[in-house]
């Protein structure tokens, strides 16, 4: 969605979603290049009549400039995460060659560490990091879903 | 013209057309107060003795004139002090601007003495809220606060103006044009849904209409009457759409819901065409949702989309005002120039009529004690129907819903949504301030009545004649009422110990207090006190400690299963 680019106005969307008992399962949000406006994209889960009142009632807000819903038709859908591995002993290789697999890039390391850089869907990195034993993963930080429809269509004003 | 932020304020009220403004005075809204005084012309303040007072009388002056609500109020406890009117008014969807003072802007976050984050306290409360932080933009944010507030959906608007863009100074210019990229309300309903509407509407066997606040709201009720009249069907109010058929009409079977008429719910249980219109299916209408009008296809009008298929999902959504759909129907349905099935009509309202002769209205009139709704209907017979009427909330307000016929929109003046007990007596204030020379009463009860009782005070002070007719039964009966009913009989917290004596208590206030205890002296003494057309009369009328409000239908149940005595 697009909101006004002030002070609240994402305050006034996240309280929407606890007001009313929905949830945010992921959230991004930032200038675009008109600094009027932010972008914001919000993944939540619930059924087509939730959803439905979900779009209804973000509309409704006075600082929600335009709100689409992505799932509606073709889109592309990334994710940004870092993480940072245990990375010692066979490890050292077995963690190079699970990057490439994941098409990731290890972009700082240390005697005893990987920090891995990696895009795609939340599934994918959902994946990447399932395929890891929990105990090597010392951090992990992702920016939740972003959103973009395919083809010649745009979220403008 | 260089102006303060305080001056802008106030000269951009007067240019708005604003008449009262309701508020209390205190250190972060002092410059404001300073150019009241100075720059004020025909904007009048009313100080209230509470600031919660003063929303409520704002809210009531909004609901009986149509026009925005103003309130004015200092920082911190000021500010939280409105909290519960801005719910009450947002619930109900009244159009409300409320002018918080704040800290100065480099104090803001600092923890400053009567600094709280109003908006922030207020976000999820309103239709929209403003911090203004330069006072260039002040006079245009009001302006869009009051095109927010009133149109659309009406709803509170909340503008927190901290003190030194008050003192700050800039050029004014009263903004004619306002437009916001954001916020288009739907001025007009989808042609072709309407007309779907209508053949639907046509093709009833068993219709009826079930219309609220937002008839009221959307000045919807004359299109509504023609609507209705034209087509003879029988029509359903909810407790916020009273007044918007007249009551006294034998097509209206009364209200719904928990404490509706047998024959409004078991109509809409019964229904196969449901026409709702400004309504918006609210738990305490529909009871149980999965039984609710189990054989009906809906068409539902509302100016809020957001409303439609909340709770129920409807067959035909129409998003547009009220007014103007109704309208757009009623020019529809001339030229179709078709009739409903008269047959099926004629059945239909012999079937409605035979639930109507259940008499759920009906009580015991014998006894030696005052029924509750016996002087609700000796206040109708006073006032003959024609009096402007707040309730607070309990029994006495469904027993004033039930038993004063309002005939009339924008009479009947409640805490519907959020159920406001201390809402009556201000709101009285408000609506009394409007219009003068009208009769204008609060239905009250002895628990309700002490929650805003101050108000007595500022009554006083500008002279307002209401007439409070307090229900007095010794208990938070509503309470009382469901802990019969559902919790044993166990009365916990219920009873209302040490009242005050009322008249003594009116009289301090320099008012005149009447104590009714008689039901053979009752009507004498209603004419007596409502005879005093210029004062303030504090009504004590000692009911019946154990009455209770029927029909009912339980919550969770359905519209069928009401309890009738
Ligand atoms: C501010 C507030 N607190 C509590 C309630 C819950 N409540 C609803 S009705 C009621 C009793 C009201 O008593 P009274 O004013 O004497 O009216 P009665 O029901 O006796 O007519 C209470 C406590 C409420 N509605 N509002
Ligand atoms: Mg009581």
């Amino acid at each position: 969605m697009l909101i006004e680019n002030e002070s609240g106005a994402l305050s006034r969307v996240s309280g929407l979603f606890s007001a009313r008992g929905y949830n945010i399962h992921a959230l991004t949000v930032a200038p675009t290049e008109d600094e009027s406006l932010s972008r914001l994209t919000l993944v939540t889960i619930g059924t087509a009549h939730q959803i439905e009142q979900i779009v209804k009632h973000l509309n409704r807000l006075i600082d929600v400039v335009k709100v689409i819903d992505l799932t509606e038709g073709p889109h592309i859908e990334r994710e940004l995460m870092l993480v940072k591995l245990s990375a010692t002993g066979e490890f050292r290789e077995e963690f190079v060659r699970l990057t490439d697999i994941f098409r990731g890039t290890i972009v700082d390391v240390t005697a005893t560490t990987y920090t891995v850089q990696m895009i795609g869907e939340t599934q994918k990195l959902d994946a990447y990091i399932a395929a890891i034993d929990p105990a090597l993963i010392l951090e992990t930080v992702r920016s939740g879903a972003m959103g973009i429809m395919r083809g010649e269509k745009c979220l403008q004003i | 013209m260089e102006l303060t932020g305080a001056q802008i304020l106030i000269h951009f009220l007067e240019d708005e057309g604003v008449e009262h403004i309701w508020g209390y005075p205190g250190g972060a809204a002092l410059p404001i107060y300073d150019a009241l005084d100075t720059d004020a012309k025909e904007l009048k303040h009313i100080l209230v003795r509470h600031e919660q007072a003063a929303v409520h009388a704002a809210d009531g002056y909004a609901r009986s004139t149509g026009k925005p609500g103003v309130v004015l109020v200092t920082s911190g406890p000021g500010a939280t002090n409105t909290v519960t009117g801005i719910a009450t008014a947002h619930m109900d969807s009244t159009p409300l601007i409320v002018i918080t003072g704040q800290v100065a802007t480099d104090m803001i976050g600092l923890d400053a003495f009567q600094e709280v984050d109003t908006v922030g306290i207020t976000r999820p409360i309103v239709k929209h809220n403003f911090l203004v932080k330069d006072v260039n933009d002040l006079a245009m944010t009001l302006k869009k606060a009051f095109y927010i507030a009133t149109t659309g959906r009406p709803g509170p608007v909340v503008i927190d103006i901290p003190k030194d863009v008050q003192n700050a100074t800039s050029t004014y210019e009263y903004p004619q044009e306002v437009e916001l990229r954001s916020y288009l309300p739907v001025v007009k309903g989808h042609t072709g849904q309407i007309k779907k509407a209508v053949e639907m509407m046509l093709s009833a066997e068993r219709p009826i209409f079930y219309t609220g606040g937002g008839v009221i709201m959307g000045e919807g009720s004359e299109e509504l009457v023609k609507l209705v009249k034209s087509l003879g069907y029988p029509i359903t109010q909810t407790l916020m759409g009273l007044g918007a058929f007249p009551a006294d009409d034998k097509q209206n079977i009364g209200m719904l819901g928990m404490h509706g008429t047998y024959e409004a719910n078991l109509a809409m249980h019964h229904c196969d065409v449901l026409i709702a219109i400004g309504s918006r299916f609210d738990d305490r209408v529909t009871g149980n949702i999965a039984k609710f009008c189990p054989t009906a296809k809906i068409i539902h009008v509302d100016i809020d989309p957001a409303s439609i298929s909340k709770n129920v999902v409807v067959d035909i959504p129409i998003v547009g005002p009220v007014q103007q759909v109704v309208q757009e129907m009623n020019t529809q349905l001339a030229k179709l120039n078709k009739k409903p099935d008269a047959v099926a009509l004629q059945a239909w309202w012999s079937q409605i009529d035979e639930w109507r002769n259940v008499d759920c209205l009906k009580y015991d009139t014998t006894g030696s004690k005052i029924k509750p709704q016996a002087a609700v209907q000796a206040v109708w017979e006073v006032t003959k129907g024609d009096a402007y009427v707040t309730a607070d909330v309990g029994q006495h307000q469904m027993f004033a819903a039930q038993y004063y016929t309002f005939n009339k929109p924008r009479r009947w003046i409640n805490s519907g949504g959020l159920g406001t007990m201390g809402f009556g007596l201000p709101a009285a204030m408000g609506v009394q301030m409007a219009y003068p020379d009208a009769t204008v009463l609060c239905i009250t009860g002895e628990g309700s009545i002490q929650m805003n009782i101050q108000e007595l005070s500022t009554c006083m002070q500008y002279g307002l004649p209401i007439k409070v007719v307090c229900l007095n039964n010794g208990f938070l009966g509503m309470v009382r009422q469901w802990q019969e009913f559902f919790y044993d009989r166990r009365y916990s917290m219920s009873y209302m110990d040490s009242l005050p004596n009322f008249v003594k208590l009116a009289e301090a206030y320099g008012h005149v207090g009447v104590r009714i205890d008689d039901p053979k002296t009752m009507k004498k003494q209603l004419e007596e006190a409502f005879a005093l057309k210029d004062r303030f009369v504090f009504i004590d009328i000692i009911t019946d400690q154990q009455e209770n409000v029927y029909p009912m239908i339980p919550a969770g149940a359905g519209q069928n299963e009401m309890i009738l005595v």
